[in-house]
């Protein structure tokens, strides 16, 4: 789970790390009274959406009066930024965070990371900083200083003067730089953050650090444990259907072509998706039905296809091995169908655990479908179907 | 020389008991493998599916002699059920579980350190010696003794490249998930080093996407050694949009991944046959044998 700004500012402040005064706005005059709030003599004006990449997209601004802060609000909100980080298709702005401007003549780089690779966390840091420093850190990784921590994220267990000394802090801002990181480890260990990345970290008056920015991915595994992200969940805008699937055992991917796909597992998903698009055909979704799934789960997955209207065809592509067995899911692809207004033609390739079973399913529902062995044969079919249905 | 596991391996479950656990073990065995115990804090003395129950890991591999742990407990308790298994230091660990949160896997990493056990998963199918011992829960109906090794990220995927390679006449030597989370025990790496040394396995199939490190891995080892079995690897998620997570192991935006093509070239680079599409791997390796 992707934290915006403003809620991994809030929970690192529980944490005791710094970060300029400010508040949330909806509207240019919330904007504009947040600022006269403020009282200072520059402003930040800052799109919250989930992803990173937000400052070359044109998500941050900075003002010289409230006035001035709530025209660029205005011109912000609903504003759909399209950065690395969102895809194509970008995130709408539906909130900004006004702050006070921070001087960022001295400022570096840092964060904390979950590295896969290793399977330790690691501390990142940098002299370099700023909406640059992605591009500047994959050209030149050496800019990046690291040093791993223990896996219980006891920063008391290392020594963290060789890696201060390499982010080469003014002489007071040392200090405050060790207490933050130890606060930004605490953070991490009790909410099971997989990163906090705090770009640029401000060195105000050559002693005090100030996470001018900050980003958080909390690790969705682990929300169970952490009720106290139940209220940032919901604040969080998610793709309906996505979120519907989610909620059905599903994972699932809202892409823009007219062939639905149902599949289970997300390797054999990815697969099919490479298939169909090789062979010039356009899936309308990634689907991974995961393991404890029930049909009438399958069922709610097949209903979001129906209710896509680019959706022309359905390409069941199911390997039934020792948990998902075929004719669960042909269970719920005929459960779908018998509610649904609109019924596109199927193709249906099953093969392992169930398959003749699956098959019989679909005759015995009379559902509009037509069988093939393997997948290149299905993927072909569908993407035939595709083209005369347009 | 065999890979992880064979026919005297005797297999303990931990979460036997719940009604995945009573549905595998009893699978497994009627498969033919060496089921000897099962483990459930609390309910030590029991009996189920004519198995006896204990209470602790180490409690069951004294009494039973069990080398090797099927681990089916919940995410919240999978972790601290792969640090007891590795801390009774069976031989070889499966964990199934899905959804293991990620600073438990932390934990995990810093317990398997310098310990014997070999950790497979979690989220792994797990690992199948088609014929004689299957320790996990993929589907075993087209699986058939034979001469390939798969290694895969992938249970689904996995399913479908047993059945070609049962059809193509093939077979496989050892089917082994090494699980689609992040961190996880098992990787492709060390996999190839098994398959490279074990008599049975004349070509390995390698099942990589998005994701992960583990084809660079693979790749890096491949090109330091003669490995005399040809390799084919099946490589997914190439259309995937970047930045969406799609498959299994969720990558952090920070610094850009490898992307799938990245991937194929270094295991190209390295000798690796690619597979064209997912439909093409068991006739890639046919036709690598016989050259």
């Amino acid at each position: 789970m992707f934290l915006a700004e403003y809620q991994a500012k809030e929970l690192l402040a529980q944490y005791g790390v710094s970060t300029p005064s400010g508040g949330l706005a909806r509207t240019g005059s919330e904007a504009e009274a947040q600022a006269r709030e403020l009282k200072c003599e520059k402003y930040a004006v800052k799109a919250q959406i989930r992803a990173g990449g937000r400052g070359e997209a044109g998500g941050v601004k900075i003002a010289a009066s409230p006035r001035a802060v709530r025209n660029d609000t205005e011109a912000m909100l609903g504003t759909v930024l399209a950065t690395e980080q969102t895809g194509p298709k970008g995130e709408r702005v539906e909130l900004v965070y006004i702050e006070a401007a921070v001087d960022l003549s001295v400022s570096r780089y840092l964060a904390l990371l979950v590295d896969e690779r290793s399977a330790q966390p690691v501390l990142l840091g940098s002299v370099e900083s700023g909406v640059e420093f992605e591009r500047k850190a994959y050209a030149d990784p050496n800019i990046l200083e690291t040093l791993p921590l223990p896996s219980d994220f006891d920063t008391s267990k290392v020594d963290l003067s060789d890696f201060l000394a390499r982010l080469d802090l003014p002489a007071g801002a040392a200090g405050s730089v060790a207490t933050l990181i130890k606060a930004m480890a605490r953070a991490a260990r009790e909410t099971d953050a997989m990163l906090i990345e705090i770009n640029p970290l401000a060195i105000v008056g050559g002693v005090e650090a100030v996470a001018v920015d900050a980003k958080m991915v909390i690790d969705g595994n682990a929300l169970y444990r952490h009720p106290e992200f139940e209220s940032f969940a919901r604040e969080i805008s998610v793709d309906e259907a996505e979120k519907v699937a989610r909620e059905n055992e599903i994972n699932f991917v809202q892409l823009d072509g007219d062939i639905g796909v149902v599949v289970n597992g997300a390797g054999l998903g990815l697969a099919t998706n490479d298939m169909i698009i090789d062979a010039g055909g356009a899936p309308a979704n990634f689907m991974d039905i995961r393991t404890t799934a029930r049909s009438f789960h399958i069922a709610k997955g097949v209903q979001l296809l129906l209710d896509d209207p680019k959706v022309r065809v359905i390409l069941v592509n199911a390997h039934g091995g020792g948990m998902t067995v075929c004719d669960t899911i042909a269970e719920g692809v005929s459960f779908a169908y018998s509610r649904a207004n609109r019924k596109p033609p199927i193709v249906f390739r099953a093969a392992g655990q169930n398959a003749a079973w699956a098959r019989t399913i679909m005759k015995e529902r009379r559902l509009p479908f037509e069988t093939c062995d393997d997948m290149s044969s299905a993927i072909n079919r569908a993407i035939e179907l595709a083209r005369e249905q347009g | 020389m065999t890979v992880l596991i064979n026919q005297s391996t005797r297999v303990l479950v931990q979460g036997m008991t719940g009604r995945a656990g009573t549905f595998y073990t009893d699978l497994a065995m009627r498969y033919g493998s060496d089921y000897v115990a099962g483990v459930r804090p609390g309910k030590g003395g029991a009996k189920h599916i004519g198995l006896p129950v204990f209470d602790s890991v180490r409690e069951a591999t004294e009494e039973t002699g069990a080398n090797a742990s099927l681990i089916l407990a919940p995410a919240h308790n999978a972790g601290a059920a792969m640090i007891e298994a590795i801390e009774a230091e069976v031989d070889v660990a499966v964990c199934v579980t899905e959804r293991v949160p990620v600073h438990d896997m932390l934990r995990v990493k810093a317990a398997l350190s310098g310990a014997p056990t070999v950790l497979i998963g979690p989220n792994s199918q797990g690992v199948l010696a088609p014929g004689s011992c299957k320790i996990g829960v993929m589907s075993t109906a087209d699986a058939k003794p034979g001469s390939i090794g798969i290694v895969s990220r992938s249970a689904s995927l996995t399913s479908e490249i047993v059945a070609q390679t049962s059809a193509a006449g093939l077979g496989q030597s050892r089917t082994i998930g090494v699980g689609g989370d992040p961190i996880h025990g098992l990787g492709f790496r060390r996999c190839l080093e098994l398959f490279k040394d074990d008599p049975e396995t004349k070509g390995v199939v390698l099942i990589g996407e998005i994701g992960g490190g583990e084809e660079e891995d693979a790749a890096d080892y491949l090109a330091s050694v003669t490995y005399d079995k040809p390799v084919v690897a099946l490589m997914v998620g190439r259309h995937a949009p970047p930045q969406r997570r799609m498959g299994h192991a969720g990558t952090l935006a920070v610094f850009r991944p490898a992307s799938v093509e990245e991937k194929a070239k270094r295991l190209a680079d390295a000798g690796v046959l690619i597979a064209p599409h997912a439909d093409a791997v068991a006739q890639q390796m046919a036709t690598a044998l016989k050259n």
